[in-house]
């Protein structure tokens, strides 16, 4: 993008460049291609999306449609679920899921004893280091209707059924579990952001006889607050990407309803249906959605807290 | 600040979180205690159970081990899964290498153009089909090449591997180059050594990336058996609760019987190489994910 125009610019000082670096450009050769192929290559093949595409014709030999695979999504049956689920289940995230690791991080930090933390950390990166197939199936099999989390549900009062098939809990059992997996591994960050926090800073406001509540509200959270505001514009810039694959491997036509998002209609219809021109359409769709409210998030964030990404 | 006697709330919240944080830990490991309770159990007593199994049921056996010990097809996979991680884990660490030693380098006149180069990847892609479009342009899909190589470098990785080449100090560097080394021989001879904790860390990622991923070896290698990865099998036994491939006993009925339970065994299986690893490098994790944290 802008280097090569860069490249125009200073054509004389890049030979010399070249010259001068001659074993660094030759490094940088296959990791350029790469990035070229699988990266600015698949971005050129967008182009299908305003396509009507046919493989056998290929991307030059296929109609141009304009907007009409657009067109076709928003007035289709399923643009309106899918948007929906997509939002709810990034809501939920953004709700439950994203504080998550923030408290695990404040609550391990007010642990003094440092074997039992030891202990506590370790055991919880484990579900991040558990394959999404795996721990859909333990997902899938726990709420079965013989699950044990059923049972324990049953023990409650519960009656007893199939959780992960039914569309009132579907949604539930993505979040709590998806907080499962995620909650040890993603305090890390913010473990290494609280051992950063000046300590005479809580002297200081000790002496100034703030409790421990006040400590954590004036000095700790200040003190993580950058770190909790970059991440929270990264994942911002995921909004409409929800964990397809988890998805994937979860939902079952019963519970598509709530279950089938942006990612999963794309995949069905990309790969299973092979309707590309549509797919990489509604892909996209999703991609420049992502793509503003990153920038968006960005921008407000570094005029409200002069705290930004880039 | 020991000095300071502890308030009687202070002494309440930290029982309380005591409590909550052990509560928190059992929560995070009964689920593979579970799992490893079954896979030894006695398929029968597992087949009428409900609930959380906590010691192996009937006396421990290793009969669905057993019956997977001989099966083909998984072990095929295994060996796939183990060829891709080997293979995909060396052609993401030496372009992730290699290209953050490039970018770390201040004389290089094109590092910061390159920088944004690759960093608007992160930002923009070309999403699921044009990929899949240019992979089977090339050639990859139902081939090996499909899960090794697409995907192989992460921007993430590249940029937390040029922030720890950035940090050697450069007396090092310009006393080597005095002695006549060259790029690669800096690299390779003072670099890496130097940076080994990282480098770990990251090739670490990239092999359970590898080992886990599901998604696309699903979609390049679809139809080709032989060239299935572990993941794609597991996926068959576990959410689609398909074992006839997996289990070639004469017997319908033991095998029948034994569904529930070669379930766990897989789970098992395939699960507990990663888990056993990751806390021998766990200590390094703090650094790769602050570095990748600083701004790029």
């Amino acid at each position: 993008m802008k280097h090569t125009k860069k490249n125009a610019v200073e054509k004389f000082n890049l030979i010399r460049d070249i010259k001068k670096n001659k074993l660094l450009y030759l490094f940088m050769i296959p990791v350029i291609v790469y990035f070229i192929i699988f990266h600015y290559v698949p971005m050129a093949g967008i182009v299908v999306a305003f396509e009507k595409y046919f493989p056998r014709k290929g991307i030059f030999g296929s109609q141009w449609v304009w907007f009409k695979n657009f067109e076709n999504f928003f007035k289709g049956a399923y643009a309106g679920r899918v948007i929906k689920n997509t939002i709810i289940i990034s809501v939920l995230e953004i709700v439950f899921s994203f504080p998550a690791p923030i408290i695990f991080a404040l609550l391990l930090n007010e642990v003094k004893n440092a074997k039992f933390k030891k202990v506590v950390q370790t055991v919880s990166y484990m579900p991040h280091f558990i394959s999404s197939v795996v721990f859909c199936g333990l997902v899938a099999d726990f709420c079965s209707s013989r699950g044990f989390i059923t049972d324990f549900i049953v023990m409650l009062g519960g009656t007893r059924q199939s959780l992960i098939g039914n569309a009132d809990y579907f949604r539930t059992i993505y979040t709590i579990s998806g907080i499962w997996q995620t909650v040890g591994y993603g305090s890390i960050i913010y473990m290494a952001a609280l051992s950063g926090v000046d300590k005479e800073l809580y002297e200081a406001a000790m002496l100034d006889g703030a409790n421990r509540l006040q400590q954590t509200w004036h000095v700790t959270l200040p003190g993580i607050a950058n770190t909790i505001v970059m991440l929270f514009i990264l994942r911002m810039g995921s909004f409409l990407t929800v964990g397809s694959e988890k998805l994937l491997l979860l939902y079952a036509p019963s519970t598509y309803e709530v279950a089938d998002v942006i990612s999963t209609y794309v995949y069905r219809k990309g790969i299973l249906d092979a309707d590309f021109g549509y797919s990489t359409a509604v892909n996209l769709f999703n991609s420049v959605i992502n793509t503003a409210l990153l920038i968006l998030t960005n921008k407000i964030s570094r005029k409200v807290s002069d705290m930004s990404l880039f | 600040m020991e000095y300071i006697k502890k308030s009687p709330s202070r002494v309440i919240f930290e029982i309380i979180n005591t409590i909550f944080l052990v509560l928190v830990t059992i929560c995070f490991l009964l689920p593979m205690w579970h799992v490893i309770c079954c896979s030894f159990s006695d398929p029968q007593k597992l087949n009428i159970n409900f609930g959380a199994v906590l010691w192996p049921l009937g006396t421990p056996t290793l009969s669905g081990y057993e019956m997977l010990g001989n099966n083909t097809a998984l072990w095929k996979a295994y060996g796939n899964t183990l060829l891709y991680v080997a293979a995909g884990t060396s052609f993401s660490m030496i372009l992730t290498t290699i290209g953050g030693y490039c970018l770390s380098r201040k004389c290089f006149g094109l590092r910061k153009a390159l920088t944004l180069f690759l960093s608007f990847t992160m930002l923009f892609d070309g999403g699921l089909i044009p990929t899949y479009m240019v992979v089977k342009a090339l050639g990859f899909v139902q081939t090996r090449w499909a899960v090794i190589i697409p995907g192989g470098v992460s921007v993430m990785n590249l940029i937390i591997m040029r922030t720890s080449f950035e940090q050697v100090p450069s007396a090092l560097e310009e006393a080597a180059r005095i002695d006549g080394a060259n790029d690669f021989q800096i690299l390779w001879r003072i670099f890496l050594p130097l940076t080994k904790a990282t480098t770990a860390v990251i090739a670490l990622f990239y092999a359970v990336a590898k080992w886990n991923s599901w998604f696309h070896p699903s979609i390049y290698l679809s139809g080709k058996r032989d060239l299935y990865p572990l993941q794609l099998i597991l996926k068959e036994v576990l959410i689609n609760s398909s074992i006839t491939d997996m289990v070639s006993s004469s017997d319908d009925f033991m095998v029948s019987q034994a569904k529930i339970l070669i379930k766990y065994v897989v789970i098992v299986v395939a699960t507990l190489p990663i888990l056993c690893i990751y806390p021998f490098v766990q200590k390094y994790f703090t650094k790769g994910v602050m570095i990748g944290a600083v701004k790029g």
